[in-house]
């Protein structure tokens, strides 16, 4: 338990996710990766290559900081804590508790990034350059997939978790295990 | 008998096809093999595996091609005006072309070679001489232009130049014609004697690379042709080839090629070195200029050098020796291992090669055949390694692969010739077209030659490419040398006239090739690094604007207030910074070239308006869909009038 309590700390090292954008004239792609506390270039000056990009359609830049980078880290040192204390008082059921508390907040998150990207795929400037519209007449958006891949005009975007991901998963996964050996530990005790 | 036929019709299909490749090889006039095609074929997207710098003789530049495919990249701006790159036209680069004379907006650039680390090609970076008056350049390898430019004092014709030594300790440049040392007003008929030569050996700092005259050797009025490093057993040794030892001063044609025998000059530069170290050498009033061009400022500075340490060879003695080399050699060549110098004499049939070995047991036993000016000369027989007798005319340049094997260019034969190293038999040879002059193997002036192809280097071309009136192109032939018999791949076109060239393999340069300049690194003192600070002053009748370009746009784009009389700058800061986007900016009615500027890099034209109205500028350079919407206005009031400077974008 307290090892999986430990793991999500490692956020602050790795990358959660990364997006990138691949076109013929980029033989070396467009990335970002995005930190609990930052939005970093996969290779020097991409974002501000992917921002010149996508002026052209009236998307806004990406900004330097965004709330979520101060309230995520704060919650992830708060739950780290929590976990540690509920690790060392050592009762599984806490454990149980604190792997739904994750979920919740991790689900929270993965909503609060949709919700970003869907804003910034579709809250275009009015002045664009070039104004896209689907089949059907509405104004076409460019909101890059939540986990996948996908066409998005010329380009085509990639988005899935990375390393920092895999460690809260990880952490997680090991905050549950903690649980079951508990629950069967109780059992066996019993 | 069903069997018997199938045999019969493989023999036959084999009949047919080994008549067909007989066919191609029969065919002389250069109908390949499909083999040949291959192997010169570098397919869409994939790189070749050399890089060859080929001199653009009298357009002044230097070209960059691949091999084997014969591609031409780039043409590198170096002695000459260049207004598709804005090289000589812009405030930055003018002070490049500054020279003793004044600006000089053109040269003859000769021989390229590139700088070496313990005798093997470094990548780092290519000197080129011009020849007409008499400079060294340096281009670095890692932006593929020209930073720095250094003049050379007391030379005319700076022909046996720009090599290095095997540590790039030395760039040296010697003077084809010789000249009154200091010049001065004197009869021409009294050159005899009079007139001296001198070999100019040039420092180059380890680190920056900074080039700095360090001595000046000032030999008799002989003509200095050309010159290689020793290497290996000779390094601390240079050689010059040298005609016209009969000191001539007019119709050299006849009366500079009387004498059987020119001479090899052999050059023990530690020692001179160590001469001066010592305080030997006299300082001598000089002026000529310096020129060194800045990555981070983006600018060149031009400084006028006063002062030149000479140097006579018979003050240093035991430091130069003359071989006697017959006749009128023209390259002078030496060969991986150091030891053997070839002279090719250009009016022989024969080429001539010397023993570093034999020279110095020679020097010990002070075997020596008289002396010129001083200069000891060594017997011809005592230092003789052998004679190649080709039965070819007029040999001119060797170079060498990695296989003890020499290749050679006989011009009045028209032919490359392969022969061996220390047998001196000939093994191959095969006709250029036509009338070659040097050849290039990508690191045949090293210890360690990439002997895979040799480029020659033709001066005539006539029929071999689709006429384009009485100037026809420039041209180079390739051929495969990995095997016993040279093949010929490919002819290519090439600029200027192709005098010479330096090869290397494409993975030492290529990694370190820059992509963008950073805009954090950016110092030049006109620079608007950012919008912010976008803005235009005037300074009496001289205005400065501070511009940025990116896609695309210019900040300002609307310019009020500029008079007729102005003066103006127009400092151009290209603000992208990904790989491959440039922006180009002209003006209407400007009396300069365009500008084009590299990401993160600043530029600057000069615009002097005569004309009232309001004239546009634009983007030059295709940089996105939006290209042909990248442009602006400048109205130009009377010279009269008092409307005050304002700028703007998109209001």
């Amino acid at each position: 338990m307290l090892l999986g309590a430990l793991f999500p700390l490692l956020l602050f090292v790795f990358p959660l996710w990364k997006i990138t954008l691949e076109a013929p004239q980029y033989p070396t792609p467009l990335g970002m990766y995005i930190y609990i506390n930052d939005f970093a270039d996969a290779n020097p000056h991409d974002i501000k290559n992917i921002n010149l990009m996508n002026h052209y359609v009236g998307m806004k830049y990406i900004p330097d900081a965004i709330p979520e980078f101060k309230i995520f880290p704060l919650g992830i040192i708060i739950t780290s804590v929590l976990g540690l204390l509920i690790g060392f008082k050592g009762n599984y059921k806490w454990f149980l508790g604190w792997f739904v508390l994750m979920l919740l907040l991790s689900s929270a998150g993965l909503y609060d990034f949709y919700l970003w990207e869907h804003d910034y795929g579709y809250d275009l400037d009015p002045k664009a350059i070039m104004k896209f519209t689907n089949p059907d007449g509405s104004v076409m958006g460019f909101q890059p997939p939540l986990f996948g891949s996908k066409d998005i005009l010329n380009f085509r975007a990639h988005s899935y978790p990375q390393t920092g991901a895999y460690c809260l998963a990880l952490g997680m996964a090991l905050g549950f295990l903690a649980f079951l050996v508990g629950k069967r530990e109780k059992k066996q005790a019993k | 008998m069903k069997k018997f036929s199938y045999l019969l019709m493989s023999i036959m299909g084999l009949a047919l096809i080994s008549s067909c490749n007989n066919q191609s090889k029969g065919a002389a006039n250069g109908a390949l093999s499909s083999s040949a095609a291959e192997k010169v074929y570098v397919a869409p997207g994939e790189h070749d595996e050399y890089y060859a710098f080929i001199s653009g003789g009298f357009s002044g530049q230097l070209s960059v091609y691949g091999l084997p495919s014969g591609r031409l990249f780039k043409v590198i701006p170096v002695f000459s005006q260049d207004a598709e790159k804005a090289w000589g036209y812009n405030e930055e680069t003018k002070p490049m072309l500054n020279t003793s004379h004044g600006f000089v907006p053109w040269d003859d650039a000769h021989h390229p070679d590139i700088s070496q680390t313990n005798g093997e090609l470094d990548g780092r970076f290519v000197f080129i001489n011009g020849n007409n008056t008499p400079r060294i350049a340096k281009i670095d390898l890692t932006t593929f232009e020209t930073t720095e430019i250094i003049e050379v004092p007391n030379s005319a014709g700076n022909h046996s130049s720009s090599f290095v030594t095997e540590n790039t300790e030395y760039v040296v440049a010697g003077t084809r014609f010789s000249v009154p040392v200091p010049q001065r007003d004197m009869p021409i008929k009294d050159y005899k004697g009079n007139f001296k030569g001198a070999l100019s050996f040039i420092s180059v700092d380890p680190e920056e690379g900074h080039m700095d005259i360090k001595f000046q050797l000032l030999m008799p009025g002989f003509d200095y042709d050309l010159s290689h490093p020793g290497r290996g057993k000779s390094h601390g040794w240079f050689f010059f080839t040298t005609y016209n030892t009969e000191e001539a001063s007019s119709l050299l044609e006849v009366n500079a090629s009387q004498n059987d025998k020119d001479f090899i000059a052999a050059v023990n530069w530690k020692k001179i070195e160590e001469y001066v170290n010592n305080g030997g050498g006299t300082k001598m009033p000089a002026n000529y200029a310096h020129n060194v061009y800045d990555d981070e400022t983006h600018t060149a500075t031009s400084t006028m050098k006063k002062e030149v340490l000479v140097v006579n060879p018979s003050d240093v003695p035991g430091a130069v020796y003359f071989l006697p080399t017959p006749k009128s050699p023209h390259g002078c060549d030496v060969d991986p291992s150091g030891e053997y110098i070839v002279g090719n004499g250009k009016l022989s049939a024969d080429l001539t090669v010397h023993s570093f070995t034999k020279m110095l047991a020679a020097i010990d036993g002070k075997k020596f055949d008289g002396e010129a000016y001083g200069i000891p000369i060594l017997k011809f027989e005592d230092v003789l390694a052998g004679t190649v007798k080709s039965g070819g005319l007029g040999p001119l340049h060797s170079e060498f692969d990695a296989e003890g094997n020499a290749y050679t260019t006989f011009f009045i034969s028209s032919e490359v010739v392969k022969w061996k190293l220390g047998t001196w038999e000939v093994v191959d040879r095969q006709p250029c077209y036509y009338s070659v002059g040097h050849l290039m193997i990508p690191g045949g002036n090293s210890r360690k030659p990439f002997g895979k192809y040799v480029v020659a280097m033709n001066k005539i071309t006539k029929d071999r490419y689709l006429p384009t009136g009485p100037e026809v192109t420039q041209s180079a032939q390739l051929y495969d040398i990995s095997g016993e018999k040279m093949e010929l791949l490919l002819d290519f076109p090439t600029i200027g006239e192709p005098h010479y060239a330096a090869g290397i393999a494409a993975d030492i340069v290529k990694a370190r090739s820059r992509k963008i300049f950073n805009l954090t690194e950016n110092k030049h003192k006109y620079a608007a690094t950012s919008d912010a600070d976008v803005r235009i002053e005037r300074n009496g009748k001289e205005v400065h604007i501070y511009m940025t370009m990116i896609r695309s746009h210019f900040n300002p784009d609307n310019i009020e207030g500029i008079k007729v009389g102005d003066k103006v700058y127009f400092h151009v800061t290209n603000l992208e910074q990904d790989y491959d986007v440039p922006h180009g900016v002209s003006m209407i009615g400007a009396n300069t070239s365009e500008l084009l500027i590299m990401p993160g890099q600043t530029e600057t034209f000069v615009w002097e308006p005569k004309q009232v109205g309001v004239w546009p500028f634009y983007c030059t350079d295709f940089c996105s869909a939006l290209h042909q919407e990248m442009q602006g206005y400048v109205r130009v009031s009377p010279a009269d009038s008092d409307l005050d400077l304002s700028w703007s974008l998109g209001d």
